[in-house]
C-alpha cells in the first residue's frame, strides 16, 4: 500500500521531487498571497467595531494556524523517519523547524501589534497568546537540540524524539493554559468574542491561508534541497549536479 | 521482577547513597531558591501565601533540572549502560528502574522537606495537603519526562543548559495544574479534578516514556 512512497527515501529521488514541486508551490504561494493580501488589506469592508485594525488578521490568522500545523507536520515527518528509517524524513523535519518558528514569531508579533490599539496593551497572558509563546519555545528547543549534534543523522533522530514529545504536549499545554487563564482572570477580554465573519471578509482570509501554506511548503522545499545537497555533497549525483550548474554558467 | 532488574535497582541506590553530597545538593538548592522569594517580594504573609504553591513548584522543577543529568551520565560515560543493555533485560525496563530510583533519591526526600517549605511560605493545612498530593503525583512525571531529554542530551559535551531549554516548556502544564490545585485548596474548593489530570498525565508518561527513553538512549549511543 505504501510502496509508492519508498523510492522517495532515497535523497536523489527526494531532490527531484523537490525540484518538480517547487515552482508550483511558488506560483500558488505568490498568486494567493498577493491576491489575498491586496483584497484583504485594501478592498475588504471595514469592521464595524474595530475599523481598519482588524485587517491584521489577514496576516495573523494564517501564520498562527500554520505555525501549529507546521509543528504537527514536523512531528509526522519525525514519526515517518523513525518508523521507516528514512533519512530524508529527518531532513524534511529539520527543514520545517525554522520556518514554523518564524511563523510563530509572526503570529506573536502581529498579535501584539493588534493588541496595542484594541486591548491597550502589547501583551496579555491570554490563553492563545501564551500557548503560542510556548509553541515558540518548543520550536527553539528542537532547533537547539538539532544544532548541538555533530552527526546530523543522530541530530535528526534526537530532534525527532523531542518534536514528538512536544506534539503530545501541545494539546495539553493548550487546554491547561486555557483553564489556567479562566481560573486566574475571569473576563478581561469578552470583547474578543467576534461575530462570525462576513463572506467578503472571509474570502481573502481563506486565500491568504492557502498562500501562506504554499509559501511554507516552498521555503521548506528549498531548505530541504539545500540540506540534501549539503549532506550528500560527496555523492556522484550531487557532483554531477554541480558540474551541470557550472557548465551552464560558463556557457553564459 | 527478576534478579537482574533487582540488581540494577540495588546498584542505583547504592551508587546514590555513596555520593551523599550530590544527593543533598538539589535539595539545598531548592531550599535556597524558596528562601530567595520572601527576600525578593517582601515578607508579607498574605503575599507569600498567594505565591507559595507556585514558588515551591518552580523551585522543585529547577532543582530537578540540576540533578537530572545524574540519571544516565555516569553510566553512559563509564560504559556500564552498554553492559546493562547486554544483560538481556529490555532497555525500557532498565530505564524505568533507573527513573524510579532517581525519583526515590531526588524527589522522595522533598516530601520530608515540604513541611518546612509550607511553614516558610505560610501555607494553610488544606493547601499543604493539596501540595503533598500534587508532589506525590507530579514529581514522578518530572523524572519520567526528564529522562527522555537526558537520554537525548547525554552524548553532548555541554548538555545541561540545553536540557533545561528542552524541558521547561514541557513541564508547564504540570506547573499549571499543580498550582491551581493548591490555589483551589486555599479557597476551600474541591481540587480533585486537577489531581486527576496530573494522575492522567502521569499514567500517559508511565506508558509512553520508558520506550521513548530507551529509543533516545539508543540514538545517543549510535
Amino acid at each position: 500500500m505504501w510502496k509508492w512512497m519508498h523510492p522517495y527515501a532515497k535523497p536523489e529521488r527526494a531532490y527531484t521531487l523537490c525540484e518538480t514541486l517547487l515552482p508550483w508551490c511558488w506560483i500558488v504561494a505568490l498568486v494567493c498571497m498577493v491576491v489575498g493580501s491586496v483584497w484583504g488589506l485594501a478592498f475588504a469592508p471595514q469592521d464595524y467595531q474595530q475599523g481598519d485594525s482588524f485587517r491584521i488578521i489577514y496576516i495573523h490568522v494564517p501564520s498562527a494556524m500554520l505555525s501549529m500545523s507546521t509543528y504537527v507536520a514536523m512531528a509526522i515527518a519525525a514519526l515517518v523517519g523513525m518508523v521507516w528509517q528514512w533519512r530524508t524524513a529527518y531532513m524534511a523535519m529539520i527543514a520545517m523547524a525554522p520556518v514554523g518558528a518564524v511563523m510563530t514569531l509572526i503570529a506573536l508579533f502581529t498579535g501584539a501589534a493588534w493588541g496595542k490599539p484594541m486591548w491597550g496593551t502589547w501583551w496579555v497572558w491570554d490563553a492563545r497568546l501564551t500557548s503560542e509563546l510556548i509553541l515558540l519555545f518548543l520550536y527553539l528547543g528542537v532547533i537547539a537540540l538539532y544544532g548541538a549534534f555533530e552527526d546530523k543523522l543522530q541530530a535528526g533522530k534526537a530532534a525527532g524524539v523531542m518534536s514528538l514529545v512536544g506534539v503530545v504536549n501541545v494539546p495539553i499545554i493548550h487546554y491547561s493554559v486555557e483553564w489556567w487563564n479562566t481560573l486566574h482572570q475571569g473576563s478581561t477580554i469578552t470583547k474578543f468574542d467576534k461575530p462570525s465573519m462576513a463572506v467578503e471578509m472571509l474570502w481573502p482570509l481563506l486565500i491568504n491561508i492557502i498562500g501562506f501554506a504554499c509559501f511554507i511548503a516552498a521555503v521548506t522545499l528549498m531548505r530541504m534541497k539545500n540540506e540534501i545537497v549539503r549532506r550528500e555533497i560527496h555523492r556522484p549525483w550531487v557532483q554531477g549536479l554541480v558540474g551541470k550548474e557550472e557548465g551552464s554558467s560558463h556557457a553564459v | 521482577m527478576n534478579c537482574v532488574t533487582r540488581g540494577v535497582f540495588q546498584r542505583e541506590l547504592a551508587l546514590a547513597f555513596r555520593q551523599k553530597a550530590e544527593l543533598m545538593q538539589p535539595l539545598m538548592f531548592l531550599l535556597m531558591v524558596v528562601t530567595l522569594f520572601p527576600l525578593g517580594v517582601g515578607p508579607g504573609p498574605d503575599t507569600l501565601q498567594r505565591i507559595g504553591p507556585g514558588v515551591i513548584w518552580i523551585a522543585a522543577i529547577l532543582s530537578s533540572l540540576m540533578g537530572m543529568e545524574r540519571l544516565f551520565r555516569d553510566d553512559f560515560q563509564d560504559g556500564s549502560l552498554e553492559q546493562l543493555q547486554l544483560s538481556g533485560i529490555p532497555l525500557y525496563m532498565i530505564a524505568l528502574v533507573k527513573v524510579f530510583s532517581h525519583w526515590l533519591v531526588t524527589f522522595f526526600p522533598l516530601l520530608f522537606l515540604s513541611p518546612l517549605l509550607a511553614l516558610f511560605l505560610n501555607l494553610t493545612l488544606d493547601m499543604y495537603l493539596a501540595l503533598i498530593a500534587t508532589l506525590v503525583l507530579g514529581t514522578p512525571l518530572l523524572s519520567l519526562v526528564g529522562a527522555i531529554a537526558v537520554g537525548l542530551t547525554i552524548g553532548l559535551q555541554r548538555g545541561s543548559v540545553l536540557l533545561a531549554l528542552l524541558l521547561i516548556p514541557v513541564f508547564i502544564p504540570l506547573l499549571i495544574f499543580a498550582t491551581s490545585a493548591v490555589d483551589a485548596a486555599a479557597l476551600q474548593l474541591p481540587y480533585r479534578s486537577q489531581i486527576a489530570i496530573i494522575g492522567a498525565m502521569l499514567l500517559l508518561a508511565l506508558a509512553a516514556a520508558p520506550s521513548a527513553i530507551a529509543y533516545s538512549l539508543k540514538v545517543s549511543q549510535s
